[in-house]
């Protein structure tokens, strides 16, 4: 169905989630590709820097985090690359969506309820809403 | 540098500057007030600060996008110096303050921060916002229930407004409608008007009126050093917390001069030593400030909306500030350290405790650094000191041998010693140091003495497996006992 693929992730169990659906929508394996953006927002950023030696150390760290995606994206032979976007992760990901050509967008979802996604801020949500390209949003 | 280079760092990025300046000026005003009455003098000395040290800093600084001013952690180590000898000494101190951080950078000294273990750095933080949350404790004595209203109405609006707005800063309009129902409820609560004068004018140049004599230098030179190392290490944190944000590099030597002059202008224009700020940072970043023009811009709006609305401000409850000071405390503290502090080395998370528990205690920060990368030392000393001797006897039980295992320096030598069995009856005894490393003249005595001892028993001593640099160690130090380096 697809080619050209831009998963969100963060490592999370909904991430390596939507990273299997990922998998699934290209239609074909050999000649898809897989974009996997992470967004780091200013307190992860904070946190990284204070517990990490240097920058390389924190791109390792980082690496690590997402190692089970990459695991089933090699897993399943699909080609893939590691874009790190810095800012609010809604908005640098619709921003890096729509800046680049994808045939599509997928993202996991909290399945937080309105109460939290109105606290915590629907990540998902704001993605759907404001990507150019059709968007995915994996429960 | 030539003027490409400069052309992009102020004028790259016009409008993202300008925007992420007038937030960072709106959001600089009530902590730089707040940190002022932290440090016991008049709201004026933080607010010239911040003022002259954005403005230094956007000129000088070694990281466009990082934005520095009157801090916390400089305010909090500032406290007795003012109770115990005034602002003019503080003033001074702050001076010194900036000529020993000037020395920092000229000689480079940046990269020794490594030595400076990340526990104690997560500690330095956590202490830092304990401390900033402790201070605000005291506007809390004998205050009637309209302080706490107060206070919780400021961190509501400031941590629920975000959900629904991001075009205005939430802790301005905390801070705004707080003051708006303190004046026209008539509430009667203190005020900053209260705690000091605020600048009515611009920031003259004076040079501090005290002494120039050693007990003056004597007074406060501990205090500067002080205010160098945790300036330092602040911002240079920090530094590279705005570098990881933006995906570029910095220079640190650079920062660190520039974190000098801004702090020796500063004492020379009435304000108190400051530092490169982890908050308005990332405030800034957030808000599309990544050049040299969003601190200029940063600093001069906070001077003119101070001379305009002056008289305004004076009449911000305490409860506000302390509201924004609550918040800012628990946007310091580092809380994924709380997260992982069980899956950590047990030696890490000592340290880490440690470091907070000296701070908290002795009110210096740098106290508590110090304290935290000697217990590092120690505990790195502990761990490398450990060496394993096993030994094997020969099928005719007249050669033993000894393998040697781990670092052999002054630490481990006891160890060392204790290992080997003298009274064994043999004829000759190898020591085999393949998987050892000596490190001083206290491991080249143990095996004199280890040496000297079978001697006595009859029995001669070969080592075999030093590697090269051991070896070269014996020849130079063991050359004076006749039996070594065989």
């Amino acid at each position: 169905m697809f080619k050209n693929i831009l998963l969100a992730a963060d490592g999370s169990a909904h991430s390596l989630r939507a990273t299997e659906n990922a998998i699934q929508l290209l239609s074909e394996k050999d000649s898809g590709f897989v974009t996997v953006v992470y967004a780091v927002d200013g307190s992860t950023s904070k946190s990284d820097v204070l517990h990490n030696k240097d920058s390389k150390d924190i791109e390792v760290k980082r690496k690590e985090k997402l190692k089970d995606i990459f695991g089933s994206l090699e897993k399943a032979n699909v080609r893939h690359e590691l874009k790190i976007v810095h800012g609010d992760p809604g908005e640098t990901i619709v921003e890096f969506a729509n800046e680049n050509e994808f045939d599509c967008l997928v993202i996991g979802s909290r399945g937080l309820n309105r109460l939290q996604s109105m606290v915590l801020g629907g990540v998902s949500h704001k993605v759907a809403k404001r990507a150019n390209c059709p968007v995915m949003i994996v429960k | 540098m030539n003027l490409q280079a400069i052309k992009k760092e102020w004028f790259s990025n016009v409008k993202g500057d300008t925007l992420a300046g007038i937030v960072v000026a709106l959001a600089l005003i009530p902590e730089a007030i707040a940190f002022s009455i932290i440090a016991g003098v008049d709201p004026m000395v933080g607010l010239y600060a911040s003022f002259c040290i954005a403005l230094v800093i956007a000129f000088i600084g070694g990281r466009p996008g990082m934005i520095s001013g009157a801090t916390g952690a400089m305010a909090l180590l500032m406290i007795t110096l003012i109770a115990d000898h005034g602002l003019q000494y503080l003033l001074a101190a702050t001076i010194l303050t900036g000529i020993i951080q000037i020395l920092f950078g000229v000689f480079k000294l940046a990269k020794y921060m490594k030595f400076i273990p990340r526990s104690v750095m997560v500690g330095f933080v956590n202490a830092l916002a304990i401390l900033i949350f402790t201070a605000q404790l005291q506007h809390f004595v004998n205050v009637t229930w309209v302080m706490y209203a107060l206070v919780a109405l400021t961190l509501g609006i400031i941590y629920i407004l975000p959900r629904f707005t991001n075009a205005v800063p939430s802790t301005l309009v905390a801070i705004i409608v707080v003051t708006a129902i303190a004046i026209f409820g008539g509430l009667g609560v203190s005020t900053v008007g209260s705690m000091g004068t605020l600048p009515s004018t611009l920031p003259i140049f004076l040079i501090p009126s005290i002494p120039l004599t050693l007990e003056t230098l004597m007074i406060i030179l501990p205090y500067s050093l002080a205010l160098a190392i945790v300036g330092l290490l602040e911002s240079l944190l920090t530094a590279q917390i705005v570098d990881d944000m933006t995906d570029t590099d910095s220079d640190k030597n650079k920062e660190s001069r520039g974190q000098g002059v801004a702090n020796v202008v500063t004492g020379c224009f009435g304000g108190m030593a400051g530092c490169a700020m982890i908050g308005q940072s990332v405030i800034n970043v957030k808000s599309g400030g990544t050049g040299r023009l969003s601190s200029l811009v940063a600093g001069i709006v906070l001077m003119l909306l101070l001379l305009v609305l002056g008289g305004l401000v004076v009449q911000i409850p305490m409860a506000a500030l302390a509201g924004v000071m609550i918040m800012v405390s628990i946007g310091t503290f580092d809380w994924s350290s709380l997260k992982t502090l069980h899956k950590i080395p047990k030696t890490d998370a000592t340290v880490m405790v440690v470091t907070v528990l000296t701070v908290v205690i002795t009110h210096n920060l740098a106290i508590g650094v110090l304290t935290g990368v000697v217990l590092s030392a120690i505990f790195f000393g502990a761990k490398i000191s450990k060496v394993h001797v096993t030994s094997k006897l020969s099928h005719s039980g007249e050669k033993k041998t000894y393998f040697v295992e781990g670092q052999l320096f002054f630490v481990s030598v006891t160890d060392f010693i204790e290992a080997f069995n003298f009274k064994d009856e043999v004829k000759e005894v190898e020591i085999d140091f393949s998987r050892a490393h000596l490190w001083d003249d206290s491991a080249i005595g143990a095996i004199d003495k280890v040496e000297m001892k079978y001697e006595q028993t009859g029995a001669t001593v070969h080592l075999t497996g030093l590697n090269k640099e051991s070896s070269l160690l014996v020849q130079k130090i063991g050359g004076l006992s006749k039996n070594s380096g065989h």
